[in-house]
């Protein structure tokens, strides 16, 4: 076994560049397999289109053009303008931001909710066990478009809204996956030696648990992110997400699908937009499923 | 005595990793039982598995590997299946991991023998149960039955050789066979290995951690040091051994009634790493 | 120093019973060996003594405190246990620090830094290695950390689950011989399992071979070669054992 180089001596010095080196090394595992890097890329382009949105965009976004309405793409406009004038190609770069939004918040409430439910459920087992994973699989056993409908329908028709809704419904799976991890670890000999010195089952759970299980949850959501946003397009599509001027994509593609036929841009960018995304998300997580796994992990 | 297995020179190489794990192992092996003795990390599973082409992410290279009329360095890996389990058989440690927990283990056995001699089923049965009573399992047509959830450890590990032996292959090789076992049936289980080995004339390479395994039940011991022999040498002289780690290592063993004061801890030393691996 | 003494223990899993009524009395600053085969129990008797396996019946006490009256802090700081896997009783993700760390931050104990220095020296690591972490050190230096990480808390009593079957026989020799001289520096009372009679002869003073979660017999060190055993299965074992060595 060839040992690793030497570690600087101080503390606060030696944590800090572990975290960096260990990002870096995901990284360049992820920039090696092409599928993983193609999503990477896109990822980036999405995040760099939403920071400098109003750079990229050619046009305002929700300014309306009666004079040039359901014009083909051209130079002037780059995908084409829909039926109020906009340009296309500016509502698209908006909408990055919205689709952003929506993929942060979802994620940030439902990794910890599930990870929450799934290690404590995992660690305590028994009664707990049983109660938190009942209620699981209650929330599990609704098509989760189907749930988000019923929540939205009962909060009103909004962004926000749909983005509770959309959490509410993805937070289950995250859940088993996480307690799933937990048996697994909870009885290694690390677990039973931090419980004799002394440790509280909430600090074991926080400092022993939550690492184990936080990469198969990463990506886990990552693979989310694909269902999350076309759920998300899928509540715009029906009226019930992003109202009208935001210029969510499927929101776009649900006010589009009226001039389908005779004005294909107006739905097959915002299509293509959502498609990318997702896909990208998907290629990410497969990625990175490689990248995190805990024997490659070791190897380094 | 013409060698069954003639090794020159061998050398294995883990693509990615920046030292060869195996280097300049030679020697050949006759109708007889040699120990390949070493630390974890030594190098003595992958020689094993280097001779049965079950590297798949590391290069094998070799001046001479040979078995019997097979050049294994150069075989194809159609020669190779019919090398692996019926001339040359693999007993690995833990009999837990290397049967099918889903099938009974007479039908395994049977199996083994299906994939290579065309038989009917009911002469393969037969001579399954046959092999069983050879490694004394007392009630062979009830064990032939039990999946292998249902069987010890110990008889786990006779039913291995059972099937490993059935194929009259013309070596074995032994990869820590009892380390999973209870000392009380480790004997047992070697006593019969060693048994049907001699009856059968079947060359033996014993992989294996433990010296005292080694010196029962072997003619000559190979000693490894990070991917290279330091000594060769017969097992009844292990004692006069004369590199200093196969001395460290025989040192550094309790014994039963053996003095109170601090084990003598092996002092690793570079040069042992030389190529050549020259020592007084 | 302190004894341990174990009074009626009995375990049951649903329908089976793991330990029937075991009775040991270890004293102070004793080494005291338990054997058996794989499954004869020898391991719940340290996971009940510990309360890691808290379903059981009968007494554990410690110089004559009943084990469960006392408090958590009480109990870390008397005894502690070191496993048998290196690589499984350190967290991959924790730096040595953190796991020596860990039980003198949660018994509140000051001065972190010099206990975890002396623990690092006691059992023969330089001090830096705190700042490793478990994947850049081999199997006889995260075996020691794990000893670290059990002294720490300067406990009276090591529970000692298999600490050097996993161990290759010569770095098995240096974690025996700091088990042995670390004893005779800060007076540790040892309860040992292992399923090696040779290890157990050379640490140990008297030794239990235990078979299907009963205790066979209680011995000697001596009754290895005298031949002093009485029964059967104890008799059928330290004969195997020593017909496997054979080399007296």
């Amino acid at each position: 076994m060839t040992q690793a180089p030497e570690p600087s001596l101080t503390t606060n010095r030696t944590r800090l560049p572990q975290g960096l080196v260990m990002l870096g090394n995901i990284l360049s595992v992820l920039a090696r397999t092409p599928t993983s890097l193609f999503g990477l890329v896109v990822i980036a382009l999405l995040v760099v289109m939403a920071a400098f949105a109003p750079l990229i965009a050619t046009h305002d976004p929700y300014i309306q053009n009666l004079a040039n309405t359901l014009q083909p793409p051209s130079m002037a406009h780059l995908f084409g303008t829909d039926e109020l004038g906009r340009d296309i190609f500016s509502r698209l770069v908006h909408g990055a931001r919205i689709t952003l939004t929506i993929i942060a918040l979802v994620s940030i409430v439902v990794g910890p909710i599930g990870l929450l439910f799934g290690t404590v459920a995992g660690y305590f087992g028994g009664k707990i066990d049983t109660v938190l994973m009942r209620i699981t699989d209650i929330f599990l056993s609704f098509p989760s478009l189907i749930l988000s409908l019923a929540f939205v329908a009962a909060l009103g028709p909004s962004l926000n809204n749909a983005i509770i809704a959309i959490a509410l419904t993805s937070w289950p799976p995250i859940a088993r996956l996480a307690r799933a991890e937990t048996l697994t670890f909870r009885s290694a000999d690390y677990v039973s030696a931090a419980r004799l010195q002394g440790a509280s089952s909430a600090r074991i759970i926080w400092t022993s648990i939550v690492p184990m299980c936080l990469p198969s949850v990463i990506i886990r959501l990552t693979l989310n992110m694909a269902t999350v946003i076309l759920t998300a397009a899928g509540l715009g599509f029906l009226g019930l997400g992003a109202q009208p001027p935001l210029p969510e994509w499927g929101a776009m593609i649900a006010t589009g699908r009226r001039y389908m036929i005779d004005s294909w841009w107006l739905v097959t960018f915002p299509g293509l937009a959502i498609l990318a995304v997702s896909l990208a998300f998907n290629l990410l997580g497969d990625g990175l499923r490689d990248a995190l796994d805990p024997k490659q992990m070791n190897r380094r | 005595m013409e060698p069954i297995l003639d090794v020159h020179n061998l050398a294995v190489h883990y693509r990615g990793a920046p030292n060869p794990a195996v280097g300049g192992v030679s020697f050949q092996l006759g109708r007889e039982r040699l120990g390949i003795v070493g630390e974890s990390g030594s190098g003595k599973s992958t020689v094993g598995r280097a001779l049965l082409k079950l590297l798949d992410t590391a290069d094998v290279t070799a001046d001479r590997m040979r078995f019997e009329d097979i050049d294994l360095l150069n075989a194809s890996e159609k020669q190779m299946l019919s090398v692996r389990g019926k001339r040359i058989s693999m007993i690995l440690q833990d009999p837990k991991f290397s049967l099918n927990p889903t099938q009974r283990c007479g039908d395994q056995i049977s199996e083994a023998y299906l994939t290579h001699f065309r038989s009917s089923r009911a002469e393969a049965k037969t001579r399954a149960l046959e092999m069983l009573e050879q490694v004394h399992i007392r009630d062979p047509e009830r064990v032939y039955n039990l999946y292998p959830h249902e069987v010890s450890g110990g008889m786990g590990q006779r039913i291995m050789i059972a099937m490993m032996l059935l194929t009259d292959p013309a070596l074995v090789i032994a990869d820590e066979p009892t380390s999973a076992l209870d000392v009380t049936i480790r004997l047992q289980v070697l006593r019969i290995l060693d048994g049907l080995v001699r009856e059968k004339g079947i060359g033996l390479i014993m992989i294996s951690h433990d010296l005292n395994l080694v010196r029962n039940f072997c003619d000559k011991v190979l000693i490894m040091y990070a991917g290279r022999v330091v000594e060769t040498l017969a097992a009844r002289d292990l004692d006069n051994a004369q590199h200093p780690y196969s001395r460290g290592l025989l040192a550094a063993q309790p014994r039963l009634g053996g003095a109170r004061t601090p084990l003598p801890v092996l002092e690793r030393q570079d040069s042992w790493l030389e190529p050549d691996g020259a020592h007084p | 120093m302190k004894s341990i003494s174990i009074k009626q223990l009995s375990v049951s899993f649903g329908a089976v019973t793991v330990l029937h009524d075991v009775d040991l009395e270890i004293a102070a600053g004793e080494c005291f060996g338990l054997v058996g085969e794989s499954g004869s129990g020898k391991s719940t008797v340290l996971r009940c003594a510990s309360l890691l396996n808290a379903t059981w019946s009968g007494k554990i006490e410690i110089d004559g405190k009943d084990i469960r009256t006392m408090s958590i802090q009480e109990r870390c700081r008397t005894m502690q246990m070191v496993f048998q896997d290196p690589y499984g009783s350190l967290h991959p993700r924790h730096s040595i620090r953190s796991a020596l760390e860990l039980g003198l931050i949660v018994n509140k104990v000051d001065d972190r830094e010099t206990k975890m220095a002396q623990a690092m020296r006691d059992v023969g690591l330089p001090v830096e290695f705190l700042d490793r972490y478990p994947h850049q050190l081999s199997g006889g230096q995260r075996q020691r950390v794990a000893i670290a990480r059990a002294l720490v808390l300067e406990p009276h009593l090591l529970l000692l689950d298999e600490p050097t079957s996993a161990l290759d026989v010569s770095v098995q020799a240096e974690v025996l011989n700091l088990l042995v001289r670390l004893r005779e520096e800060k007076g540790l009372t040892y309860l040992m399992v292992s399923h090696d009679l040779a290890v157990v002869d050379h640490m140990c003073g008297r030794f239990a071979i235990m078979q299907h979660g009963r205790i066979a017999e209680v011995l000697p060190r001596e009754a290895i070669l005298d031949g002093s055993a009485r029964d059967p299965y104890a008799r059928e074992l330290i004969a195997a054992s020593i017909e496997y060595e054979r080399a007296i």
